[in-house]
């Protein structure tokens, strides 16, 4: 066993084992509690998820969205900014996809426009999270309370927006999209029928494998990385700092912009007001268990995708809420054990002036 | 002295702690007497810290035995080890910079009046606290307004107001200004006197030397010697530390010929020249107030002076860190007053930090990250970075600026911080530049790295590199420098030749006693 | 490394030991042999003593009186709609039901998938084609809508006949169509009984946060209560706590909808608005059970008892019996056709 395979093992992987486990145990006790042996709840938990297609298809489709909020939370994270907007990110992206999707004709063809639909949501979610970025460079405001405030700002714009002009009668959807659609998985793989996994779960690889490659081989990611580590270090050296927060802030807006690809161009074709609803608070998750690395954020996304699937399958069982509780210690323990939370955790309580 | 009727106050024997392959502390051991002034010294690295943080409780030991006034304490916990009366005072201050002094002394044992907390109680015990060990400082005053010296009164203030017998202080004069030293050292023999028993762990020989009783060697994890302070000389302390001789200071490298002073006043518009620079701050008004000066080509011109006079604004100012409110900025002949940090570097400006963790190291990126900081821009090509060139880069420099441990992919975190520094060192004078700025350029870093980083900087001058040096030790700016400016209020208070100038005369200007009139 | 080997396996341990553990399960809710029914409840779950509420008494009769057994999902995204539906037709469920106007996509692609199965649909939305013509659903599924209107005309006569004033009050929670068919109803029921009056209509807001806003429904109340209406008609879900309190503070009257709300101010509660979402869901599952499932559209007015007004032995005292004869006889006259109750503003 070599040293830095140890060492990894000590970090990372036993801390995150014993997390799931207490996790595990915490849900026993809770289902026990109910009145239900543990044993079959979760063995409804995974048959609903992995244990057949159907299921399997579903977690795959949350995870993609779970994929995209946790890597637009990460690379915030990356250059030190706390982006709790996603939530509206990717609201506002999805509305984009699906007006482009319905202003186009039916006859352009798919590539193109499935591109422009893209382009469309991450310009919308990067312009959404331009709003923060300009503030904290120009003048100061803390991220966090900006994304935060505007959450509500622009989730109720796009909720006025849609009620108020674009939904079909008795509903609060658009009209259907004419062109950008993604096709399901299923028309490749027919045993996933009826599930919601599109193609955007390639989209979702593309982006994690682009964004891995600018965060650590790419020279602005080096900056970027550097003025999330240590601002000062980083203006010491000559890299703008106010200018990779702007570029960093936007580019997390866009990745949660893209996000809502996955309901709008390859679920159900239209944008639905609170699609991705609790998305983007997840990803915040999502992001610390995968520990800010894109490869760990799908491993992340994946998790949380199939707690929250398993959670469907076992409401017949067991009450909605102890589905819901355990989804929350599960968050808990594994971001306690993560280590840059531990770190976070532990600067936060030796601030130093000297 | 050690009669054995008297019980050590901390005794450590045999101690071994490893952190991964990493061994930190490999047969280390301590014995402190009480009423005793120890100094325990070591390189960087050496493994005080270590063995400190295990006497703390915040580390246990692998293995090995440690008793405090003959009971045995191996592997306590830090709460055990306050309540014992053990008191440490780290290097890096940690207060809480909103609070008062007062608040923050007290923090965690506050006194209570029916239940709320008591202002009035608190500033009372810091005041009588001040007044019987001497460490006077208002208890009102917000911790984030503190001078670096008066901060560390207030960390010392702390641990003594939980009841600390025995002191231990981490390099605690690293960051102080002459009369600070002073004033400290009068503190800590009037504790000795009433009975304390106080370790220092420090680099400064002369300290060491001045102060203590008994001294404690380490190197490479163990211990390697016990000196009695009054039957050795500095040079036999540095030896033991490094196991070879040392040459103690680089002004006998000078005088020996070794790199004589290159004059080349003729050049004007070369090296670095300011023209009535002023740099203003929000709360404290002008901190740098219309300074004008020259470095040439070949000359250290060193800046003295009491911290907090302006000279850290003043550098900031230069590297393009702080706005310019007037004044002029050029860089052999080119105005830069206007060029940002980046462009200025590329100008030819580069820039040794005084506070490397701050500014000068992302803690958490490697060696060889650290490395092309800066330049990164040399070592990408199409915006993508090329690993093999900084690899490459990395390997060389480690090895040119022996870098310990030489691993090039290691984070910088890890590294003791004399290794640090040559870090910043590697980077900083790695490259073409024509202008050097040098603050604090061997703070807390040991005899044989401060040795080596005076070599780099004769080297530099030598060849012709226009250097401007920052530094609160004035013996260091002496044997550096050609010429010697004094900073006291944002204003040079006096530019003088070294060759002829005198601790005493500096001493006068730094305190504000004379003033002449600058050209 | 040692240690936290150790630990792991100690709780590893204690979750094998958990796994044995065998409490008296829950198991089926009904007769072993019945028909089992999977109901998908709208996002806000159990508790929301409207909707959800309903349809799980309505679910809870069946299992008394028909031994079906039914099972709940409460969703918690929008996804997890289609999906839960998935999950009850994908166990061949005799019934798959889906509670709230949301389900009506999904439920119509799931009938046409599962065409073996019976789905029903509460408050179902019917989709429209290019020309504006509604599309009929599939065979299998029963769209269970309500109209809301005829009931709202009821309470609207009511109020104007007992109020004493000629100014009436309507809050309204989020301002969409489904709200205004309330609001419709109501000032024609006003009209009916009394030319003269006006009612005076604001509504909460234009985002779903107006359903939930009871401080917001207190303001609203309070101002209508003050221009000198004496009853107000809330449609608007949480919102309406606001105006019950206004009602409770000023001493006037308030109605309530979809359920009795009498409990929520009792004395100041005149009435309410009631959407038997229970006697559709009960009736539904019923069909099932006997195998006398239809598809198609079923509209529940006062004629098939899917809307109603509240007159029990609570707010009887209140309602002087020559008012509530009047009602009856309105009643008989909606359900006679004899009077035509618009749906549109």
């Amino acid at each position: 066993m070599s040293a830095q395979f140890r060492a990894q093992l000590e970090e990372a992987i036993i801390p995150t084992v014993i997390a799931l486990l207490i996790a595990i145990i915490c849900g026993d006790l809770l289902i026990i509690s109910y009145g239900q042996a543990p044993g079959p709840v979760y063995r409804m938990l995974l048959e609903g998820t992995w244990g057949n297609w159907y299921g399997f298809g579903q977690v795959l489709y949350k995870a993609t969205t779970l994929a995209f909020t946790g890597m637009a939370i990460a690379v915030g994270l990356r250059a030190g900014l706390f982006n709790i907007g996603a939530e509206s990110q990717i609201a506002a992206g999805g509305l984009a996809a699906a007006m482009v999707g319905i202003w186009l004709p039916a006859a352009t063809p798919g590539i193109i426009a499935i591109l422009v639909c893209i382009i469309a949501a991450g310009v919308m979610g990067g312009g959404v999270a331009a709003i923060p970025a300009v503030l904290k460079t120009k003048f100061g405001a803390h991220e966090v309370i900006v994304t935060i405030m505007l959450n509500f700002i622009v989730l109720a714009f796009i909720n006025w927006l849609i009620t108020a002009h674009l939904h079909q009668p008795e509903s609060v959807h658009t009209a259907t999209i004419h062109a950008g659609f993604l096709p399901r998985l299923q028309e490749f793989f027919p045993a996933f029928h009826g599930a919601a996994a599109n193609l955007s779960i390639l989209v979702a690889i593309l982006v994690a494998i682009a964004l891995w490659y600018f965060l650590f081989k790419s020279r602005s990611g080096y900056e970027l990385r550097a003025a999330g580590l240590q601002p000062e270090a980083a203006e010491y050296s000559g890299i703008s700092v106010h200018n990779v927060w702007m570029k960093a802030m936007i580019l997390s807006g866009a990745i949660a912009g893209i996000g809502g690809i996955n309901f709008v161009l390859g679920y159900e074709h239209y944008y639905e007001d609170g699609f991705a609803t609790g998305a983007g608070f997840l990803g915040i998750a999502v992001a610390l268990v995968g520990r800010n690395n894109p490869f760990g954020v799908l491993v992340a996304a994946l998790l949380f995708a199939t707690l929250s699937q398993g959670g469907l399958a076992i409401h017949a069982f067991v009450p909605k809420q102890i589905a819901d509780v355990l989804q929350a210690i599960v968050i808990i323990a594994i971001s306690a054990a993560v280590p840059e939370v531990r770190r976070l955790l532990l600067a936060s309580r030796k601030r130093v002036t000297a | 002295m050690t009669s054995p009727s008297v019980t050590p106050a901390i005794r450590m024997t045999g101690i071994e702690k490893s952190y991964g392959p990493v061994h930190a502390n490999s047969g280390a051991s301590l014995e402190v007497m009480p009423g005793e002034i120890h100094a325990l010294v070591g390189e960087n690295g050496a493994g005080k810290s270590t063995l400190m943080k295990i006497l703390g409780g915040l580390q246990a030991p692998d293995s090995g035995k440690m008793e405090v006034n003959g009971r045995d304490v191996t592997g306590w916990t830090t709460p055990d080890a306050i309540k014992a009366g053990i008191g440490i005072v780290h290097q890096h201050f940690m207060l809480v910079p909103t609070l008062t002094v007062a608040e923050n002394i007290v923090l965690g044992m506050e006194p209570t009046k029916s239940g709320l907390f008591d202002g009035d109680a608190a500033n009372a015990a810091v005041e009588k606290l001040g007044r019987d060990t001497g460490l006077i400082i208002a208890p009102k005053r917000k911790v984030a307004d503190l001078s670096v010296g008066e901060a560390q009164r207030v960390e010392i203030l702390k641990v003594l107001f939980r009841g600390a017998k025995i002191l231990i202080l981490d390099e605690p004069t690293a960051v102080l200004s002459p009369p600070e030293v002073k004033e400290l050292w009068a503190v800590m023999r009037r504790m000795r006197d009433n009975g304390g028993t106080i370790v220092l762990i420090t680099h400064r020989l002369d300290e060491v030397m001045d102060l203590t009783d008994v001294i404690t060697v380490m190197r490479a994890g163990k211990t390697v010697g016990k000196l009695v302070t009054r039957n050795t000389t500095p040079a036999e302390i540095a030896k033991e530390m490094v196991g070879r001789e040392v040459v103690l200071s680089a002004r006998d490298k000078m005088k020996s010929g070794v790199s004589a002073p290159v004059k080349t006043a003729a050049r004007a518009s070369a090296g670095l020249e300011l023209r009535n620079v002023v740099v203003t701050d929000p709360l404290r008004g002008r901190v740098v107030d219309n300074v004008s000066f020259m470095v040439a080509p070949g000359e250290i011109l060193g800046i003295a002076g009491v911290e907090g006079n302006g000279q850290t604004e003043l550098i900031e100012a230069i590297a393009g860190l702080r706005k310019l409110v007037s004044g002029t900025i050029s860089i052999d002949g080119k105005d830069v007053s206007y060029f940002d940090v980046a462009h200025r570097r590329e100008v030819g400006l580069t820039h040794i930090p005084e506070d490397r963790h701050r500014r000068g190291l992302v803690l958490d990126y490697s060696v060889a990250n650290n490395l092309v900081l800066g330049v990164q821009n040399r070592f990408s090509s199409g915006g993508v970075l090329n690993e093999r060139k900084i690899g490459d880069y990395s390997a060389k420099q480690v090895a040119a600026y022996d870098i310990r441990p030489p691993i090039s992919a290691a984070y910088a975190r890890g590294f003791s911080g004399g290794n640090q520094q040559k870090i910043v060192l590697a980077r900083e004078m790695g490259h073409g530049f024509t202008v050097l700025l040098a603050s604090q350029p061997t703070r807390g870093v040991d005899v044989g790295a401060i040795e080596f980083i005076h070599a780099q900087l004769l080297a530099a001058r030598g060849e012709g590199k226009a250097i401007l040096l920052v530094s609160a030790e004035l013996n260091e700016v002496m044997a550096l420098s050609d010429r010697i400016a004094v900073m006291y209020r944002g204003q040079f208070a006096a530019v003088v030749d070294a060759a002829t100038a005198t601790t005493e005369q500096l001493g006068e200007y730094m305190i504000g006693a004379k003033k002449e009139s600058v050209a | 490394m040692r240690k936290l080997l150790i630990v792991t396996g100690v709780l590893l341990l204690v979750h094998v030991a958990l796994l044995f553990a065998h409490p008296k399960g829950i198991a089926g809710n009904g007769k072993p042999n019945a028909a089992h029914v999977g109901i998908v409840l709208d996002i806000g779950g159990l508790g929301d003593k409207s909707f959800n509420d309903g349809a799980w008494r309505g679910a809870d009769s069946a299992i008394k009186l028909l031994g079906t057994n039914v099972s709940l999902i409460e969703p918690g995204e929008g996804a997890d709609r289609e999906s839960g539906l998935r999950l009850f037709a994908a166990e061949k469920m005799a019934l798959v039901m889906g509670v709230g106007f949301a389900f009506s996509d999904d439920l119509t692609r799931l009938a046409k998938e599962y065409p073996q199965n019976s789905f029903a649909g509460i408050d179902f939305s019917l989709a429209t084609d290019a020309a504006g013509n509604t599309i009929a659903p599939p065979p299998n599924l029963a769209a269970l809508k309500f109209r809301e209107e005829e009931g709202s005309f009821l309470v609207g006569a009511l109020a104007a006949l007992v109020g004493k004033s000629k100014k009436i009050g309507f809050v309204g929670g989020m301002e969409i169509p489904l709200i205004y068919k309330f609001e419709a109803g109501f000032r024609a029921g006003v009209k009916a009984v009394c030319s003269d009056c006006t009612v005076i209509a604001q509504y909460a807001g234009v985002t779903p946060e107006a359903f939930k806003n009871p401080s917001k429904g207190k303001e609203l109340a309070l101002s209508q209560y003050q221009q000198g209406a004496n009853v107000i008609y809330h449609v608007s879900g949480g919102t309406g706590q606001g105006v019950f309190e206004a009602a409770r503070i000023t001493g006037k009257w308030a109605i309530g909808v979809d359920v009795d709300q009498y409990a929520e101010a009792p004395g100041h509660v005149l009435t309410s608005m009631v959407k038997h979402v229970d006697n559709a869901t009960f009736n539904a599952i019923s069909d099932v059970t006997n195998h006398s499932f239809k598809g198609g559209v079923y509209s529940l007015g006062l004629k098939e008892k899917g809307v109603d007004y509240v007159y029990d032995a609570n707010n009887k005292a209140m309602i002087p019996d020559s008012v509530h004869t009047k009602l009856e006889q309105l009643r008989q006259d909606i359900i006679d056709g004899r009077i035509k109750v618009p749906s549109m503003r």
